[in-house]
């Protein structure tokens, strides 16, 4: 129980300070590394209490497809040496107090709502989905996904369809100027567009228009 | 204090949402900075999920933290293209900056 405490207290406080770190920090491509060192630390929580495959996911989706998009836009847009100005440029930093205030105002209604819970335990309703120790987290977790969860599970394939649709036809662009190959264009030729058949007096030549 | 409950995974996921709330007030830097917030948000409450799911004994908290992986990363990637897009019609995506709709 007490190496349960310490893991926690390690890795959630690691996780707060590169979380403060990510919205604080003066270059952009260092916040995309504390939001993968938040992620990693997250993770390891998860397989700490026991749900190990949504911790690897975590893992995979997270830091090997998210933070590296992250890391590539930023570097792809060149905006890492753009340094912040937070108190230094006078109208936006009116927009500071207000954001604080507002900040801490939903945190300490969060703590409210976790004291009242844990107040008032009888709350919760428990489905029947209950954790059992007969088989493992992957297991149990793939034995409703794909029985209860199943439209649901279709429907986020469908999500990330529409997404990467979305995302191609947002940033693909026809450029002006570049040759390409256009086989439509290639195999619709007509004999007649390319081929002309004249008729070429003596001592004349012929004289091609361009 | 040693012995860890529910409450402790619930604090940690208030802390991270409101240090993701904080960073899309504060941002003055750019966009990206603020999508990186709005996925310590969507962390948070997975966290949330995931440790009422192991307290409560109840898988379907696990499930919905998928679905909310799911759509973090449909997010990311459509918000990371109206970035791009936006980068290059506009030349700059400081928040200051931005302000073509007079808001």
């Amino acid at each position: 129980m007490i190496a349960h405490a310490i893991f926690f207290y390690i890795f959630s406080i690691i996780a707060v300070i590169s979380a403060i770190m990510v919205t604080v920090s003066k270059n952009t491509v260092h916040s995309v590394f504390f939001l993968i060192l938040d992620f990693i630390s997250i993770s390891c929580l998860f397989i700490m209490i026991g749900a190990e495959f949504l911790g690897m996911i975590m893992l995979i989706v997270y830091v090997g497809a998210v933070a590296v998009l992250f890391l590539f836009v930023v570097m792809m847009l060149n905006v890492a040496q753009q340094k912040n100005q937070w108190f230094i440029s006078k109208e936006s930093s009116g927009h500071i107090p207000v954001g604080l205030i507002i900040s801490v105002i939903i945190f300490f209604e969060l703590i409210i709502v976790i004291g009242g819970w844990k107040y008032k335990p009888e709350l919760f309703n428990p489905s029947n989905l209950l954790i059992t120790n007969d088989v493992s987290n992957t297991h149990s977790l793939g034995q409703i996904l794909y029985t209860d969860y199943i439209h649901v599970f279709q429907i986020s394939g469908m999500v990330l369809l529409v997404a990467m649709i979305g995302a191609i036809v947002l940033t693909f662009r026809q450029r002006e100027g570049v040759k390409k190959q256009s086989y439509l264009k290639q195999i619709s030729r007509e004999r007649t567009e390319g081929v002309e058949v004249l008729e070429v007096a003596s001592n004349k030549g012929v004289k091609i228009d361009d | 204090m040693i012995e860890i409950g529910l409450g402790h995974y619930l604090t940690l996921g208030a802390v991270i949402f409101s240090i993701g709330v904080i960073g899309i007030f504060l941002n003055r830097k750019n966009i990206i900075v603020i999508l990186m917030s709005i996925e310590l948000i969507l962390l948070a409450v997975n966290i949330n999920l995931v440790s009422f799911s192991i307290y409560l004994g109840d898988l379907s908290g696990q499930v919905f933290t998928l679905f909310i992986l799911t759509v973090a990363a449909a997010e990311a990637a459509i918000g990371l293209a109206i970035i791009v897009v936006y980068f290059r019609n506009s030349g700059t995506i400081r928040v200051e900056e931005i302000d073509k709709l007079k808001g």
